[in-house]
């Protein structure tokens, strides 16, 4: 979705559940589709407005002060960034046109599109660009995404359209940090403070869209941006309306006051396969990029024999929970990478259902039931465990449960308990008092995984809280992190997923479906790896199907 | 009367110290802290970075110090500024001079409140007197079911079932949020009329689950009313039925009501998140909610101490109601 260079590395899959949408199955050719139009009349035309439902409001529509997924959705839709990602997850220009990195990786020169104008007809130049790194790296900032930028020994605006970093060790997520959380214009903001004022209400931007109205709790209406750079967008209307239940939403979706969502499993799978539906909507299916997943606590007794948690794996069919917690619409997940993209490495080690696999694996390591009530146990111990998960998350009660009742066949008790986020997080995983646990990770749009997996990252409130420690994973991280070259960090990434995939620090449990819905006279709409809404400038409504006339 | 007053206001000032303090002090015990929003599980925070977004809200601070900071400006009469990010101030997210009266959460709540309010009294009071009037018999017990399944029926469930049948099948209602997409090019009755529309369902869900707890109090203070001795004196008099009920029993039945209806006003402003949230209704109950998950707060004080004034106003509201109705209370 529109350049979330934020989120680029990974996180947390937080409460709030954004309807944007990702990314998706091949798109038709383009020139198939004019065919198509020419044939119906059906060429782009300019008008119409698109209403999208979200169960978030936004609280601030500053890039790099925002921490929620809807402030990240429709700022992203106001501010653009230096650079992009392109539909095959390649780096592309975006108010850059072209850039260098120097041959040891240290210095990024950006080349600027000239003539780009802000909204309010001022031009944007490298001191804008300036402007926004000086402002994110402030200590005065509040903001959570510097440390990318921390990684800058100098910055220079050579001219009034270059703009060049100098690092001090090669960092490959560098390049694509420069997305749109740091351009913001001088002109408006220098000399203030931007946690103060209303900018963050009512932002000046250069992207496609620019807010008219925010109706607090209601609704964020945007009208397009005619002088956009890269041409005007055909429909001249996004609203983003806030409706913070998502079975009203569905309902709200079957009157026609919205046109797009994200549908859960169950309307995707059963409640969208009327003809109404059919006959009015368009749906879209592609993995999400995020995965979830069952961690153990690596110092924990029970977890630290690599036997144990490979024979956990063979004790749980994950086809079985993508089927019954997702409806199939997902897959099982292989490691932390999200399958056809550039890092996921198809073959490594899976592990099919196996029960009888899992239970010679816990012999060999020592558990038997001596007892004869049913449960495994050794020195006394009974092989009982908690899994820990977030409430009001039905997806991940319900493999927790599927986990527990497949669990119980090879001799394994498992209770479950669910704790409100923060109790969970701050008590529970931060103080690595856990002896497993579910959850989530957004898989960034970069491959670095260095802050999840790393020996390093141990500490409280550092990532990697199940202690995973193996010093060829620090290596790989390392260098995949320290080059650009793709092939290179391909094959780095590569070996780490066949590592993980042996050691199972997580038993990778799925990547889900991201299933959004769009009415059907929106056209132009082309899925990709990276979602739908990447092109949202070129959807349009043929002039003769559109719904709303607009009053300026 | 003017010392009893002035006594009860210099009273509610240390009840109002003691509930901040309690509060503050609970919300500060709930596990997190307002910066989790950025900083949990999200890979690109550095222990310095977390240090420095505490030290910009304060929380490094020890808790009680954080209380007089928080103390120092309220009596000023400032709530601060709102932890979320964009920093706006308390009471502007309650209630912001400078937005139309529909955008400002306190006087959404306040509406949808006190229609429903009064909505509740205009039904339970005749309907708790006649199932008094008509103890026992069908009528009672046909509304007594009834303001009890009102009562047990899930909110979010009925909310749903009706929106299903109004919206979605008659296309009669639209069924979330407060006002239409054209709502700004309409005439001033046309606004009136989309926003009534918008109004139906949530009232009515809200109106329907508040009425037993009303009629049933009129009904039993009714009861216990119509046994006085003076009840028995005006029929043996030989008044008619109606004006014994209406004119000498009614007046006395009431007095109860009055306490509820000074409870009734700290519930004013108080919105339910489920409800809000099912009807997309940007009232208090969300903004405390939202508020209280992400442990904003200087945001969930703000809404504590209006509540709390409110609530010890609505008793003192009450009490002299009562002592205006009531002479026997007023000699005391």
């Amino acid at each position: 979705m529109l350049s979330h260079f934020s989120k680029r590395l990974l996180i947390a899959f937080l409460l709030i559940i954004s309807i944007t949408v990702v990314m998706g199955c091949k798109g038709k050719p383009a020139a198939t589709v004019r065919t198509v139009s020419e044939v119906n009349g059906d060429e782009p035309a300019y008008g119409d407005a698109l209403v999208t439902g979200t169960i978030g409001e936004p609280s601030i529509l500053i890039p790099m002060l925002a921490g929620d997924s809807a402030s990240h959705d429709v700022s992203g839709l106001i501010f653009n960034g230096l650079v992009k990602y392109d539909t095959d997850l390649s780096v592309i220009g975006d108010l850059a046109e072209s850039w260098d990195i120097s041959s040891d990786g240290l210095v990024i020169t950006f080349y600027l599109r000239k003539g780009i104008k802000w909204a309010d007809g001022v031009e944007f130049t490298a001191d804008d660009v300036m402007f926004g790194y000086r402002t994110i790296i402030d200590e005065k900032t509040p903001t959570a995404y510097s440390e990318d930028f921390r990684q800058v020994k100098k910055a220079e605006v050579p001219d009034r359209y270059t703009f060049r970093v100098t690092y001090e060790k090669p960092f490959a997520p560098a390049l694509t940090s420069w997305g749109n959380l740091v351009v913001l214009p001088k002109h408006l903001l220098e000399g203030k403070d931007i946690t103060k004022g209303d900018f963050g209400r009512n932002p000046v931007g250069l992207g496609p869209y620019k807010l008219n109205k925010w109706t607090t709790g209601q609704e964020v209406m945007l009208d397009s941006y005619k002088d956009y750079f890269e041409g005007r967008p055909y429909i001249d209307r996004y609203i983003y309306k806030i409706i913070p239940d998502s079975a009203t939403m569905f309902l709200v979706l079957q009157t026609g006051e919205i046109d797009m969502m994200g549908l859960t499993p169950v309307q995707y799978a059963k409640q969208t396969n009327t003809e109404f539906f059919k006959k009015h909507f368009q749906k879209f299916r592609y993995p999400a990029f995020t995965y979830t997943y069952m961690a153990f606590n690596l110092k924990h007794p029970f977890f630290k024999d690599k036997r144990v948690r490979q024979a956990i794996a063979y004790g749980i069919d994950k086809d079985e929970i993508v089927d019954v917690v997702l409806f199939g619409l997902g897959s099982p997940a292989t490691g932390p990478y999200v399958p056809n993209t550039w890092p996921y490495n198809p073959a490594v080690k899976k592990y099919e259902y196996n029960p009888e696999k899992a239970k010679q694996l816990l012999k060999e390591a020592g558990w038997k039931d001596t007892d004869g009530d049913g449960i495994l146990d050794k020195d006394e111990h009974p092989f009982k465990f908690t899994i820990l998960t977030n409430m009001a998350n039905n997806p991940r009660k319900n493999t927790a449960a599927i986990i527990q009742w497949r669990l119980a066949k090879i001799g394994i008790k498992v209770e479950i308990r669910e704790l409100e986020w923060s109790t969970f997080i701050n008590q529970f995983i931060d103080k690595r008092s856990f002896q497993a646990a579910i959850l989530g990770w957004s898989i960034g749009l970069d491959a670095d995984q260095y802050d999840i997996w790393h020996s390093s990252k141990t500490k409280e409130k550092e990532f990697n809280f199940v202690s995973y420690n193996n010093p060829e994973v620090d290596e790989l991280l390392e260098k995949g992190r320290r080059t650009y070259d793709i092939e290179k960090r391909k094959k780095a990434y590569f070996r780490l997923q066949e590592i993980l995939a042996d050691e199972l620090p997580y038993i990778f449990l799925y990547v889900p479906d991201a299933t959004p819905i769009v009415h059907a006279r929106f056209k132009g709409i082309k899925a990709s790896p990276i979602g739908i809404s990447y092109n949202l400038p070129k959807w349009y409504v043929p002039k003769r199907l559109q719904r709303h006339t607009l009053e300026p | 009367m003017l010392t009893y007053l002035v006594k009860r206001l210099l009273e509610m000032i240390p009840t109002l110290f003691g509930i901040t303090l309690l509060s503050f002090v609970i919300i500060h015990l709930a596990p997190g802290k307002p910066t989790d929003i950025f900083t949990e599980l999200n890979p690109k925070i550095t222990p310095e970075a977390r240090e420095r977004l505490e030290k910009l809200y304060n929380l490094d601070k020890p808790i009680i110090v954080q209380y007089g900071l928080w103390l120092g400006k309220i009596v000023k009469l400032d709530f601060g500024e709102s932890f979320s990010s964009d920093r706006r101030p308390v009471m502007q997210r309650i209630w912001d001079p400078k937005k139309p009266l529909l955008e400002r959460r306190l006087f959404v709540t306040f509406m949808i409140n006190l229609i429903s309010m009064v909505i509740i009294f205009l039904i339970a009071i005749p309907v708790g007197i006649s199932s008094a009037t008509r103890r026992n018999t069908l009528y009672d017990k046909i509304t007594t079911t009834t303001v009890f399944i009102g009562f047990a029926i899930p909110h979010f469930w009925l909310a749903l079932l009706l929106m299903l049948l109004f919206g979605v099948t008659l296309h009669w209602l639209p069924i979330s949020g407060l006002t239409s997409m054209n709502y700004a090019s309409l005439p001033f009755w046309g606004k009136i009329w989309d926003l009534a529309k918008h109004l139906v369902l949530p009232i009515f869900v809200s109106a329907f689950g508040g009425l037993a707890a009303d009629s049933r109090y009129m009904r039993s203070s009714m009861l216990e009313v119509i046994r006085q001795d003076y009840v028995t004196v005006a029929r043996a008099k030989g008044l008619p039925e109606r004006e014994v009920i209406y004119r000498h029993a009614f007046r006395n039945a009431l007095l109860p009501m009055i306490t509820l209806v000074g409870l009734s006003v700290p519930g004013l402003i108080g919105g339910s998140v489920i409800f809000e949230n099912i009807f997309g209704i940007p009232g208090m109950g969300q903004l405390f909610f939202q508020s209280v998950m992400t442990r904003d707060y200087p945001m969930v004080m703000g809404v504590l101490t209006i509540g709390a004034i409110l609530t010890l106003l609505g008793n003192l509201l009450a009490d002299i109601g009562y002592m205006l109705a009531d002479p026997r209370i007023r000699a005391r």
